[in-house]
């Protein structure tokens, strides 16, 4: 018989924490617009785990009604940022962050 | 059955509508625009600007009433604890109110000029100054960020708003991604906040580390990483350095009277949320916090008046101005940290939120001749562009070298006062070292205003230079530019009402 560990809270913030730093990083390596738009979302999704995670230990309901404040942030942010985005590749298709550089100094 | 029914009823919290009125007003305001602008022919001239400015002002009146109230029934939170009805945050109501007018009187012509006229950036403004006004009074670490959302999603749009400019879209999508980024780090930093705490209250917050003052191991970590978190996202959204690079692209792109409202309302909000996360929330960490504001704040003093000497363009150098203005306000942010029990009464807090106002009209004048010397297009905004303005618009160079001494603090201007404040309150804590390095850097970013006069008065005109286009300055513009000016000199000469009248 295999002893199975129980995943506890901590193996959730451990992987939120994780998460978030796969997002970090994509958002600092990336090119794309919207390749970087999806690791904004998946920064915002990590802390999600996150809140849940520390409601479930804390046995809180308040960490888990914020997840929906924040699905709710990330949704207006993804209208807002894909109008923008949108607007861009009208312009110049194919895009990348590098192509925009237009402003320096 | 009755009884039944009793007990089904579910009681949501209080809610004193009349506190809530400023926040009413602009919602109102900013969906009378949107949905009657879009059923309705256009509107004539000025009306929209003329709109938006009787909404700020009717919001401000507002706000002054409840600061009579809290003045006779004292301060109180609203809405179930989420937010607080108290002076400093009426304070940045009003701040904030000043920034969508001067904002308002600003675009109006610029619109018509760069030919795209209409009622939306107007109501993002509305829509902006609800969110700064909701960030600054929150007394919840969600509602703070929802405050922000609201304030940053408006003004991503803002910046992107200019459909003809590449720059203007190039700069609203830098702004997006790096704000979404910061948004992202300030909200784990809540959620660490709330794992070691239990809870996203900041008066719950304190009193339970007040209470617990010896955590476990592991709590201890989650609150000091989460500090750690919040500060580095408040001061992506106040660009300090080294969390600044964005500011100057996205100063530059913007349509100019969008850079005027982001460098006063944006700042004036993150700030105040600054404020009430730091000194409300966590006084119980300042002895750990206190040493990364004062690192913050002296890179950031240092580096916006270093940086913007090399700078050609103005909009450019005047973000760097920005950011140093940033540094003297989290010398304040620093000095009030030095007794943080005190809360929000602490020495610094009332200087900080002096600034904010000064700052705020400021630089609605400055970014407002700018948007003047800018021409159709909006493109020159380079040094070159104010070359001659001197004898073209003596006026209008005499107008704005008044807001540059007053930006680099120059005695007998509204800026000496603010600077004066927040020095004197590092002074008065004994943080002499960072009161010396903002008095230093404030000599060093003398020097980028100095270039700007220069350009205006002293250099020679080139060849090409009558054949650009004159520079404009239409009625509503000029209001504000006066006012900006007026201000500026009236809070020079007598400062005394502003300094007892802060809270």
């Amino acid at each position: 018989m295999i002893a199975v560990a129980q995943p506890t809270t901590t193996w959730y913030l451990l992987l939120s924490a994780l998460l978030f730093a796969i997002g970090v990083v994509g958002v600092l390596v990336r090119r794309n617009p919207l390749v970087l738009f999806m690791c904004i979302e998946l920064m915002l999704n990590a802390v999600n785990l996150s809140f849940v995670a520390f409601a479930k230990r804390m046995g809180d309901i308040g960490g888990e009604s914020t997840v929906f404040f924040v699905m709710v942030v990330a949704a207006a942010e993804v209208v807002v940022g894909l109008g923008i985005v949108v607007s861009i590749l009208r312009r110049t298709p194919n895009a990348t962050t590098d192509d925009l550089s237009e402003l320096k100094g | 059955m009755g009884a039944l029914l009793a007990a089904d009823t579910l009681h949501g919290p209080k809610v004193d509508w009349f506190a809530l009125t400023p926040l009413i007003i602009l919602l109102g305001g900013a969906m009378v625009l949107l949905l009657v602008a879009a059923l309705t022919p256009a509107w004539p001239k000025r009306a929209y600007a003329l709109f938006t400015v009787a909404v700020g002002t009717a919001a401000a009146v507002m706000s002054f009433i409840l600061w009579d109230r809290i003045n006779h029934q004292g301060a109180k939170t609203l809405v179930g604890d989420a937010m607080w009805l108290d002076k400093a945050g009426i304070w940045i109501a009003i701040t904030v109110c000043v920034g969508v007018v001067m904002a308002a009187l600003l675009t109006d012509d610029y619109l018509r000029r760069e030919g795209i006229d209409g009622p939306e950036l107007y109501s993002l403004y509305l829509l902006a100054a609800l969110g700064a006004i909701v960030m600054a009074s929150a007394n919840d670490l969600i509602v703070l960020f929802l405050g922000l959302e609201i304030l940053s999603l408006a003004l991503y749009v803002m910046a992107a708003s200019h459909r003809k400019r590449a720059d203007s879209q190039e700069s609203g999508l830098k702004y997006f991604i790096l704000g979404g980024f910061s948004s992202a780090f300030l909200l784990y930093g809540i959620a660490l906040i709330y794992g070691s705490s239990g809870s996203t209250n900041l008066g719950r917050i304190e009193t339970y580390f007040r209470l617990n003052p010896i955590l476990d191991h592991s709590k201890e970590t989650l609150a000091l990483a989460g500090v750690a978190l919040l500060i580095v996202g408040l001061a992506f959204k106040v660009a300090a350095v080294p969390f600044h690079f964005w500011s100057p692209d996205v100063y530059q792109g913007a349509p100019t009277p969008v850079t005027a409202f982001m460098a006063s309302v944006g700042k004036a909000a993150a700030f105040a949320a600054m404020l009430r996360v730091l000194l409300q929330g966590l006084p119980h960490w300042a002895q750990d916090y206190r040493p990364a504001i004062w690192t913050i704040a002296v890179l950031t003093l240092v580096g916006g008046s270093v940086m913007a000497v090399v700078q050609t363009n103005v909009k450019r150098m005047l973000a760097f101005s920005s950011i140093s203005h940033a540094g003297y306000l989290l010398v304040g942010v620093e000095a009030a940290a030095h007794d943080a029990n005190k809360g929000l009464a602490s020495t610094g807090v009332s200087s900080v939120l002096m600034y904010l106002l000064v700052y705020t009209v400021l630089v609605g004048g400055t970014f407002g001749v700018v948007t003047a010397v800018s021409r159709t297009g909006d493109g020159a905004t380079d040094l070159a562009g104010f070359r001659g303005l001197g004898r073209s618009k003596p006026a209008l160079a005499l107008g704005m070298t008044v807001l540059l001494l007053a930006q680099a603090g120059v005695p007998l201007t509204s800026g000496f006062v603010a600077k004066f404040g927040v020095i004197g309150d590092a002074v008065r804590v004994h943080s002499y070292a960072i009161a010396i390095i903002a008095m230093v850097s404030a000599v060093i970013a003398a020097f980028l205003y100095l270039r700007i006069m220069i350009s205006m008065w002293i250099a020679e005109p080139e060849a090409g230079d009558d054949a650009r286009e004159a520079v404009r300055v239409p009625a509503l513009l000029c209001v504000a530019i006066t006012l900006s000016v007026g201000f500026t000199l009236a809070i020079g000469f007598f400062p005394d009402w502003l300094i007892h009248a802060a809270p």
